[in-house]
């Protein structure tokens, strides 16, 4: 994966035409945590920059802790909402284990912002396959050139809230560069789907974020 | 005219309404659920919608609005459509007068489904107009015309989904609630000719389906929606005529796909690589667009999800016309006869398909990954929640019953959920209501087992009723778990006949589970709180040491439906880290920590107090029962 030929998006600046942007996100963690608002934020900051956007995600019995993704599809010539496997330009997971579940989504070269912190299920506890932490975290590390880590514990401590962890991936993968939007645009997004009391929480992750440039 | 971000399901709620729909009943079931959900949600006050009983009661109602003019809709999940194929069977040979959609949703994989069945096969054996929608906005437009068809023709039309057009989304062009057409039912009018189905009248219209089928398969060849992409396309650049010349002759190829698969093999082909049919009525075949698809082309690879639908009709045309071209497909091996295809599977058929070599088929095979191993993952089925009363309800049977001879038959619903380890409370899992005949049936055979049986509030009133009616006069011995959590949790939380609340807001009188039970003739019926464990598994003895058919009805809310008022706290001078709570529970909020103690996950405990009930030193304290 230590491509040279990293072919990421560019961030648009502020009313420039946006047609020609295209990106393939793949967002994953376990049900529950808040992966189809992520998408839902992503998608809406597609369509505030007048691009086309389809979406897919899983609903039904994964949302009971199991594995769930959304796919996210911005940008025009696209048929479908579902992306194939080493085709996405970045993969933003909730969850570590997750991350390495859905990597073979990502194309060489491509981003992967995720959370360290394990939601370890009950199978792991009661007899099923155990959860090493560390070896999924190393095997990130070793894999992925273009890895961001948020540290879920930290954000929590210093933020107050564990529930602002989706908007602080969004803005970790903003400040990649890697989805061709700005931290200021998901914050926009979030403005527009999130209700007003929740915003200055929502804010303050976003500004947050900025250690992970 | 205005733009919104939509799932599938909404879109086609949209559609309806859109459509003029006057009458929608559904039952719940993944992928179909938001449909129906979302015409509550946007009902402009004049639609009548129901949750109905059961898909059978829902085509039923929907079946004599349409008798009486009006537009109705009936949503479903493909195992649905099995409930409502009685009345459905007989409706395709009386018609209808307003016009009738009858969204069947399915599930390749199946994701969250018992199979994989094809309505679109179905549509062939009813002998119903089936379309077959590639997107939102296709799904979304094809509402209307599915409305338009059925009223054109007088027959019932399925629109059918699939999971990634239902959960799917994009920003589609919808009307105004102003724009919404406007119907005006004429009402019902007697007409015992034929609104009466008699033999008589059977076989006539029998040979009037056939009949308007062929018409119709002429008349879809130019619908729109079914369509060929790319007129000229691989081989063409070397005409048949001059293979001769050209000393090996380049096969012409074309691809036939439909749904959601359409958009896989158009994101996996260059412009104008390939000859495409878009099939969007599987039933009736467009037979004559198929047969201008087929001009001059040797090989097809038909590319589909589920059953062979457009392989065989294809195969058909080819045997009836004398037609030399190769159809491949589920058929010949070419595509997977099972589960669900993705963009990179289809990627690697068509790779295979059009000769392309390693190009795309090497991408996908190569998941960006480098030489290193991938460490062992934790496996991540679904579980029951946190604080889920289902757990303590299976707990306390398990633990009352223990040493005895048991078999415990499941059903649908969150609570199949209780066959993971360390529950293992679920033998049996056959279908809507099949486990309390599945009991009896045990029962019958092996006399010294205990039979229980787990059943849903939802699943009670759905399909569960006639099967303790059989119990109970058939003279079955067995205990039915009526597990009631106050909602039919599964799906989101739609309400049944036992919740109080309907899909119009209405506060109505609820059906009483003890009542009805009562009234088949049970004398046992008691009820227990499943979070009381140690009262719930002394009922639990009593019950079953009874003979004949008896019931307990296990009620506690499903955790959606309040907030909690404590959680659990472990005292970690008192833990003594043998992990009994986790090993026996297996709830999530239970989480072993380095030392071996066990700490509660605040974020998601309820404060059940279950694992206070299990724990032998009484180090975990705090929770509040609801």
């Amino acid at each position: 994966m230590s491509e040279a030929s990293v072919t990421t998006v560019t961030p648009q600046a502020a009313g420039e035409k946006d047609g020609a942007m295209r990106a393939d996100i793949v967002l994953c963690g376990t049900g529950g945590q808040g992966t189809v608002l992520a998408s839902r934020l992503l998608a809406t900051a597609a369509m505030q920059h007048g691009l086309p956007v389809k979406t897919a995600e899983t609903i039904g019995m994964a949302q009971r802790g199991g594995s769930v993704f959304s796919h996210v599809r911005i940008g025009e010539g696209v048929a479908g909402p579902m992306i194939g496997r080493g085709r996405a330009d970045l993969l933003i997971a909730f969850e570590p284990a997750e991350a390495v579940r859905q990597l073979g989504f990502l194309k060489p070269g491509g981003t992967v912002v995720a959370s360290n912190r394990a939601v370890v299920p009950v199978s792991a506890m009661t007899g099923g396959p155990a959860y090493h932490l560390d070896e999924v975290m190393s095997y990130l590390r070793t894999t992925v050139d273009r890895l961001v880590v948020v540290d879920a514990a930290d954000a929590e401590r210093e933020l107050g809230s564990a529930k602002v962890l989706n908007v602080l991936l969004l803005g970790a993968a903003a400040r990649t560069g890697a989805i061709g939007f700005t931290v200021e645009d998901v914050g926009r997004a979030m403005h527009a789907c999130v209700p007003e009391r929740f915003w200055e929480l929502n804010d303050r992750a976003l500004a947050y974020s900025e250690r992970y440039v | 005219m205005h733009k919104e971000f939509l799932m599938g399901n909404q879109a086609m709620a949209l559609g309806a309404l859109a459509a003029g729909v006057d009458v929608v009943a559904g039952y719940p079931g993944t992928p179909s659920t938001e449909i129906l959900d979302t015409i509550a949600k946007r009902n402009p006050g004049d639609v009548y919608v129901e949750w109905s009983v059961n898909e059978k009661s829902a085509l039923e109602v929907a079946a004599g609005a349409s008798y009486a003019g009006a537009r109705s809709l009936v949503t479903m999940k493909c195992v649905g459509l099995n409930v409502a194929a009685d009345p459905l069977m007989s409706l395709e040979y009386i018609g209808v007068k307003g016009g009738m959609v009858i969204v069947v949703a399915d599930d390749p994989g199946p994701i969250s489904s018992q199979t994989e069945q094809d309505t679109r096969t179905f549509a062939q054996f009813s002998k119903v107009p089936c379309l077959d929608p590639s997107g939102v906005a296709e799904a979304y437009a094809m509402m209307g015309d599915a409305f338009e068809l059925s009223e054109k023709y007088h027959t019932p039309v399925f629109l059918r989904p699939t999971t990634r057009v239902d959960h799917g989304y994009e920003a589609i062009d919808v009307a105004d609630p102003d724009e919404y057409q406007a119907t005006s039912p004429e009402g019902f009018v007697k007409d015992a000719s034929r609104w009466v189905i008699f033999p008589r009248l059977s076989v006539r219209a029998h040979a009037d389906i056939e009949r308007r089928n062929a018409e119709l398969s002429h008349e879809l060849s130019g619908y729109a929606r079914n369509r060929i992409d790319w007129e000229r396309g691989h081989g063409d650049a070397a005409p048949k005529d001059d293979a001769a010349a050209m000393g090996a002759r380049t096969s012409r190829k074309a691809i036939a796909t439909h749904g959601i698969n359409y958009t896989y093999v158009r994101d996996n082909l260059a412009e104008g690589e390939c000859r495409v049919l878009r099939v969007a009525t599987p039933f009736p075949f467009p037979d004559d667009l198929a047969l201008d698809f087929l001009q001059g082309v040797d090989e097809v690879l038909c590319v589909e999800e589920l059953d062979p639908v457009i392989e065989r009709a294809l195969v058909a045309l080819a045997g009836r016309r004398h037609l030399d071209v190769a159809v491949r497909g589920k058929l010949t091996g070419d595509v997977k006869p099972s589960g669900e295809n993705s963009v990179e599977y289809v990627g690697g058929v068509i790779d295979k398909f059009l000769g392309r070599g390693e190009g795309r088929a090497a991408l996908a095979a190569d998941p960006a990954v480098g030489a290193a191993e991938p460490p062992q993952l934790p496996v991540r089925p679904p579980v029951l929640c946190a604080g889920c009363p289902h757990r303590a309800s299976f707990y306390a049977v398990k633990r009352a019953m223990r040493g005895k001879k048991t078999i415990f038959c499941g059903d649908i619903g969150c609570y199949t959920l209780g066959n993971a380890h360390p529950l293992d409370m679920c033998d049996t899992c056959l279908c809507m209501g099949a486990g309390i005949n599945i009991a009896q049936g045990v029962g019958h055979v092996e006399p010294d087992t205990h039979c229980f049986a787990f059943v849903g509030d939802s699943t009670f009133f759905a399909s569960g009723i006639t099967g303790v009616v059989n119990a109970f006069y058939n003279q079955a011995n067995m205990t039915l778990c009526v597990l009631d959590n106050a909602t039919t949790a599964m799906t989101g939380h739609q309400p049944h006949p036992g919740t109080g609340w309907t899909a119009m807001g209405q506060k109505v009188t609820p059906v009483s589970i003890e009542r009805v039970l009562r009234a088949i003739g049970l004398t046992t019926v008691e009820t227990v709180d499943p979070l009381d464990l140690e009262a719930t598994a002394r009922t639990v003895a009593r019950v079953d040491a009874e003979p004949g058919v008896k019931a307990i009805i296990f009620r506690s809310p499903c955790v959606f439906l309040y907030r909690p008022s404590a959680q659990s706290h472990v005292d970690p001078a008192r833990c003594v880290g043998c992990q009994r709570c986790v090993k026996q529970l297996g709830c999530p909020a239970l989480v072993p920590q380095a030392d071996g103690r066990v700490a509660i996950d605040g974020s998601q405990c309820t404060g059940c107090t279950l694992c206070e009930q299990v724990c032998p030193t009484g180090a975990i304290s705090g929770g509040v029962r609801v």
